[in-house]
């Protein structure tokens, strides 16, 4: 199965994003996304996750039989989830805070699952890596871009506290657009909904304009 | 249109004949309906009650062109199109605040019309009445400004706004005195409850509750005047627009209770009359849950959905954290209707209730 690279972060960016074209890891892509910094945050972690899983995986691929293979993937993605938990927990002290109980989720995070049962128990290391990226990158997308709607709309900011997750020199990234404070549903469980359903609408838009262009 | 099908159930055999209804005259109707206490509104609240109401009829119609256009139904309609966001920016404009800024009649008008109605596909798919909808994502959104209630001005002494002063106080230039706010009575009785003050004693301090007969108390446009918007509805009732079963099961699932509970505890329970002509309870009775759309289809159905409406709407204002609960019971209540329309199904047409055909019908 030779799929070039470019193919893969195609896939992996739009035509097939996690969030907005498959639609799983919906559970996270709600919770968490208060702000684009969170949304930022869970991406990386998800996305760390999510590559060194499918590496795994793909290395190991030969060795386990069909019978057993998705307790041995959900015991390969639960450990390195921990590890994640640990690590955010020494360096990301305040980003933990915050994220907390959703970096312990990812462990269930359809996603990873998913990517590890459709992609990675069926292609070598490298295209694993690949994939494994790119579909990184397109949750990291997705969320960051509801996180800041969300954010923008709710509380008036966009990636408040984001030199907390990315390091000092980040902090020009926080800014206030307004000082109303903002629509207080949008940080709440709703606005997820309301902005995941118009960013859906809007690639769907895209989609067709560009299929019949 | 609700009438005619009625009707239609009726008949037997085709050829059927159109009884000329049209969604613009039942909607024009509704709105005929709804003048009297929208009047007494402007009267009670002045130049700034109208021009909310005014800019959120206006932007209801804009976002419902857009969104046709958008969808390519443009050509169905006219640009005044059938009226029915129309009627849904009037139903929203009565249950804001009246000197509201400006940006809530848009923003409101945007989440009834564009989220609530027409990403559900438009007219008769929404499965949430588009009104309400708004009202509580703009009550969740911006409690503050969604709690400004003012006094009316026969009642304050102070000097009605002009109309350059009302326009400024639409436009969001001009704060609402603090001299002129007041709280609506559901609003007041909670707040004097959680401060472990008893209801005799609130309430002999102020707000009479046959005050609300009048209509001339703090409150939104629909909420002040119980009685003009009881005559629209009785009107509505007459030609025909709407049915019994809607109002009588909200009226009695929230008249119901509170008899029981105030005859129980009157010190933490508001009497009946009060929980009747306070807030939203008329306007949600007959205008609100008798939306075709977003009501069952059957006359059992609407009264179950009345009742449930009713009941709701007490237990939120008697146990809940917000004062009012009308528009909450009645989004509640829509999720629920079409369950209740698979519970609750009418006869077949020439068959029993158990579904048997029925034998012997010639003779």
């Amino acid at each position: 199965m030779s799929t070039s690279i470019k193919t893969l972060v195609k896939d992996g960016v739009w035509d097939n994003n996690v969030v907005l074209a498959q639609m799983i890891g919906l559970c996270p892509a709600a919770a968490v996304t208060t702000s684009g910094t969170n949304g930022l945050g869970m991406g990386l972690a998800t996305t760390a996750v999510l590559v060194i899983a499918n590496v795994l995986v793909a290395l190991v691929r030969n060795i386990i039989s069909p019978q057993v293979r998705i307790p041995v993937f959900v015991v390969l993605i639960a450990s390195l989830v921990t590890v994640v938990d640990m690590l955010l927990n020494a360096w990301l002290h305040e980003l933990y805070k915050v994220l907390g109980l959703f970096i312990a989720l990812i462990v269930v995070n359809c996603a990873i699952l998913g990517r590890v049962e459709a992609f990675a128990s069926k292609n070598g290391v490298w295209p694993a890596f690949v994939d494994g990226l790119a579909m990184g990158l397109g949750f990291t997308i997705a969320l960051t871009l509801i996180g800041l709607i969300r954010e923008f709309l709710g509380s008036g900011t966009l990636f408040a506290q984001a030199s907390q997750l990315l390091g000092a020199s980040f902090a020009f990234l926080e800014i206030r657009v307004h000082e109303n404070g903002g629509a207080l549903l949008m940080i709440l469980p709703p606005g997820a909904f309301a902005v995941l359903g118009f960013l859906l609408a809007g690639k769907r838009l895209l989609d067709t304009r560009g299929n019949t262009a | 249109m609700n009438a005619d099908a009625y009707h239609a159930a009726r008949i037997f055999a085709a050829p059927h004949a159109h009884g000329g209804g049209e969604i613009r005259r039942t909607m024009l109707r509704v709105q005929l309906a709804l003048a009297p206490a929208t009047l007494f509104g402007f009267w009670l609240y002045g130049w700034p009650a109208f021009f909310l109401w005014l800019l959120t009829l206006f932007f209801a119609q804009v976002f419902e062109v857009m969104s046709l256009r958008l969808t390519g139904n443009a050509g169905q309609v006219g640009f005044l199109g059938d009226g029915s966001a129309l009627l849904t920016g009037w139903l929203l404009a009565m249950t804001l605040p009246p000197w509201s800024p400006w940006w809530i009649g848009a923003l409101g008008a945007f989440i009834a019309i564009v989220v609530a109605k027409q990403v559900f596909g438009g007219l008769g798919q929404n499965v949430f009445n588009p009104a309400m909808a708004a009202r509580v994502a703009l009550l969740v959104s911006f409690p503050l400004q969604l709690t400004a209630w003012v006094v009316p001005l026969p009642l304050s002494g102070l000097d009605a706004p002009g109309f350059l002063d009302g326009l400024r106080i639409t436009l969001g230039q001009i704060p609402v005195p603090d001299a002129m706010t007041s709280a609506s009575l559901l609003g007041y009785a909670k707040t004097e409850l959680s401060r472990g003050l008893g209801l005799a004693q609130a309430l002999a301090a102020g707000h009479a509750p046959q005050l609300s007969w009048l209509g001339v108390r703090a409150g939104s446009m629909g909420e002040s005047s119980a009685l003009l918007i009881l005559a629209g509805g009785i009107f509505l009732l007459a030609t025909g627009v709407i049915r019994w079963q809607a109002p009588l099961g909200v009226l009695a699932g929230t008249l119901v209770p509170a008899l029981i509970a105030h005859a129980v505890a009157p010190e933490t329970c508001l009497d009946a009359a009060s929980h009747l002509l306070s807030g939203a309870l008329m306007l949600g009775a007959f205008f609100i849950a008798t939306d075709y759309v977003t009501s069952p289809a059957t006359g059992t159905g609407r009264l179950v959905f009345g009742l449930g409406v009713g009941l709701l709407t007490w237990i939120i204002r008697t146990l809940g954290g917000y004062p009012e609960g009308v528009a909450f019971a009645v989004l509640f209540m829509n999720a629920l209707a079409p369950l209740i329309d698979r519970g609750i199904r009418p006869r077949i047409l020439g068959r029993t209730r158990s579904g048997q055909p029925i034998r012997n019908a010639g003779k």
